[in-house]
């Protein structure tokens, strides 16, 4: 049967059917609907399929790695950046190994599109030393899951399954099977006590794998070699296509191409040199950074002829296109239009009624009296207050260094710091840091914009919503300094007052204005009324 | 045969509900077809696009190379020339006439007006038109009845038969003001 899927979709169908038992993530774009897909399909609420959201990418890589520990077939998603968050757990899951298969599914976002770096998350799977798929298609995407899991299992390693925003977010034609039972409870007997001496003997494991992990991708269907008997074509031109990045050469070259296919790696190297041996040179063609080329640079010797990102025959920085493809590959483009006279930029902006506006108009309000005050951002719809009409921010780096860098400011001397962060990434890595601040007493203050939700992603759940106070409490800040206000017009009176009375304050403060996304409600107030 | 569309807006105008009937009208016929989409922070009131390609051949790339699509279909006049280079010189711009100001420096008016009319293209104010008909939340069914004698590789009963199967939970009657409206979006653009 064929189902019109969205990449995400296909990659959230394909691991039902391959028996999963838990999906682990956390919200981030391009990688959100491949969970919220799962939570809402029928066989995986039937089956009681873990997929509620984790707090982050971490915990989320761990308890997908306690259930392949039992014996059960594990997916964890994130976008790229989560690779970062997650990165201690998952380069030691390849030195424990697995029992039930496990996928680690980052979604990269070259051009960002919605993110802060081009990351290309092939480095870790080669960093970790494990296999990692990139697939071309939706199709490939479904497939290969249950290929993934039965290749996890077999090799006994985490495999990882890399896409771009393009596959994520298009939607084509999936040819769906059967589903498949899930795995039985199982508990690994292995050792998985990563003290020196055991985690010692587990690395050369490993490195013990790394050839069946090269001849797997030898084998693999997924990476073809197209021969082309065109001998005329001078010179004789190879082409190395990973990912998605095969549609855009199969557009312009149709199947005129001496090209190889690369959707599994380690990378092929056989069939990378007996494409070489038939060529003049190679063009490598890959989505992110020029991770194949240098690699094949490598491979194939200073002598040989590479071309790629690397040598600027295709751009060093952005997504692919079938444009620079075309480009690259010296296939003529067709007349354009000239670009339009009456056009302006329209970025992305607040919704209006959102209470992250009113926060903004408070804090600018409070803080024209403070010149030399700083607001550290972070990750969220709030991050658009950098941009007119607020241009309140200084900072937005990563999950939670809202309060960590406003607390080494403020060692520093800086005076007003504030931080301002999101519910969602408060509880995703800002209370480790606000532990910091206390312990430190450090002159900061924080305000979490509380909307009960993860908004930006769409309006997921919120690991710690009703939970702000107590936590704030918890971690020691003192109970006169957790402020909670509603950001409203109408309060604006109160609310920079109590800013203004908790920068005054010589020690961490938290102010939380609290009020749902307008989003999120006005959908709750639909769902009512049906 | 293949058709390329591109369809823009601001986030929040409904653009993907035009693509969802496009493509069950689409998998219906038994046409190939690749949707990319825009999702995430661009959603915000920002511009919006997705690039939606039909064809009775396999079709490789997700997106539209610069010059080759046959058609714009735009919730809002300034987006539709935002995608100018990637319009083919055949192509045409089926577009709402009337501005979503949400910007401090949006264009003058006449002068975005006057520059549309020069490019191949159809615009109609169809926010006024799905008033008309009844159905004041239905201008993206007006728009692409507009479109629809361009779209050429989907018949406009295709297209019906579509709107039908992706209302049809939200029950009988939004099926028929949707069908209304995208009947007064036929009518106009013919």
């Amino acid at each position: 049967m064929k189902k019109l899927l969205l990449g995400d979709e296909a990659i959230a169908l394909g691991a039902i059917n391959a028996g999963l038992s838990g999906v682990y993530a956390y919200p981030g774009t391009p990688s959100t609907e491949i969970t919220e897909f799962i939570q809402n399909h029928p066989l995986a609420r039937e089956r009681n399929l873990h997929s509620r959201w984790c707090t982050n990418e971490k915990t989320a890589m761990e308890a997908a790695l306690g259930m392949s520990y039992a014996g059960k077939r594990a997916l964890v998603c994130m976008k790229h950046v989560g690779m970062n968050v997650c990165a201690d757990a998952f380069v030691n899951s390849a030195i424990t190994g697995v029992k039930g298969g496990l996928i680690v599914l980052a979604a990269d976002d070259p051009s960002m599109h919605s993110s802060q770096n081009e990351q290309d998350s092939r480095f870790y799977a080669k960093f970790a030393l494990v296999p990692c798929l990139e697939p071309s298609n939706q199709q490939e995407a479904y497939d290969m899951m249950a290929f993934g899991f039965d290749l996890s299992e077999r090799l006994g390693e985490p495999i990882v399954l890399r896409v771009v925003t393009r596959l994520a977010h298009s939607r084509a034609a999936v040819e769906v099977t059967e589903p498949m039972a899930e795995k039985l409870l199982s508990p690994s007997t292995d050792q998985w006590v990563l003290l020196p001496g055991i985690a010692r003997k587990k690395y050369v494991a490993l490195l013990e794998k790394q050839d069946a992990m090269k001849q797997a991708s030898e084998q693999s269907p997924y990476n073809c070699l197209t021969s082309y008997a065109k001998a005329d074509a001078e010179p004789k031109r190879g082409i190395l296509a990973c990912g998605i990045a095969y549609n855009y050469v199969r557009e312009a070259l149709g199947d005129e191409a001496r090209l190889l296919k690369v959707s599994q790696y380690p990378l092929p190297e056989e069939k990378i040199k007996t494409l070489a041996a038939e060529c003049d040179e190679l063009m490598v063609i890959e989505d992110g950074q020029p991770v194949v080329e240098e690699l094949v640079k490598a491979l194939l010797g200073a002598g040989y002829p590479v071309k790629g990102r690397l040598t600027g025959d295709l751009p060093r920085t952005g997504e692919l296109t079938p444009d620079n493809v075309a480009k690259a590959l010296g296939r003529p483009t067709g007349a354009v239009f000239a670009p339009a006279k009456n056009m302006a930029p329209r970025p992305p902006q607040l919704c209006q009624g959102c209470g992250h506006r009113d926060v903004y108009t408070a804090l600018n309000q409070v803080l024209a009296d403070y010149p030399d005050h700083r607001v550290f951002g972070d990750i969220g719809c709030y991050t658009l207050g950098a941009l007119p009409p607020f241009q309140s921010l200084s900072s937005c780096v990563d999950m939670g260094a809202s309060i960590t860098m406003a607390k080494g400011a403020a060692d520093a001397g800086l005076f007003p710091a504030v931080a301002i962060i999101g519910d969602s990434t408060f509880t995703h890595s800002g209370m480790t840091g606000l532990l910091d601040a206390v312990n430190d007493k450090a002159n900061i203050t924080v305000v979490i914009s509380d909307n009960l939700t993860t908004g930006m992603t769409g309006g997921q759940d919120s690991a710690g919503t009703n939970k702000f106070e107590a936590i704030c409490l918890g971690l020691g800040v003192e109970p006169e300094h957790v402020r909670v206000v509603v950001p409203l017009p109408k309060n604006m009176p109160e609310i920079t007052r109590v800013i203004r009375e908790e920068i005054e304050y010589k020690g961490v403060s938290v102010i939380i204005p609290r009020r749902e996304c307008i989003q999120t409600f006005a959908r709750h107030a639909r769902a009512k009324k049906q | 045969m293949k058709k390329d569309i591109i369809l823009c807006g601001v986030g929040g105008q409904g653009i993907l509900s035009i693509a969802t009937v496009i493509g069950e009208a689409a998998t219906r016929a038994g046409l190939y077809l690749k949707q990319a989409e825009v999702h995430g922070m661009s959603q915000r009131g920002g511009d919006v696009q997705s690039n939606l390609r039909l064809s009775t051949e396999p079709i490789w790339s997700d997106l539209i190379a610069e010059a080759g699509a046959d058609l714009i279909i735009s919730m809002e006049p300034m987006e539709a020339m935002r995608y100018l280079a990637y319009l083919s010189k055949e192509g045409k711009i089926v577009t709402s006439s009337k501005p979503f100001v949400n910007i401090p420096n949006y264009p003058d008016e006449e002068a975005l007006q006057k520059e549309l009319d020069t490019l191949p293209s159809v615009k109609l104010d169809i926010e006024t038109a799905s008033k008309d008909c009844g159905n004041p939340r239905g201008a993206n069914m007006v728009l692409l009845g507009m479109a629809a004698p361009y779209i050429g590789i989907l018949s406009v009963e295709d297209l019906r038969q579509a709107i039908a199967t992706v209302f049809a939970r939200k029950g009988e009657q939004v099926v028929e003001a949707n069908l209304k409206a995208f009947d007064a979006g036929v009518k106009a653009g013919a």
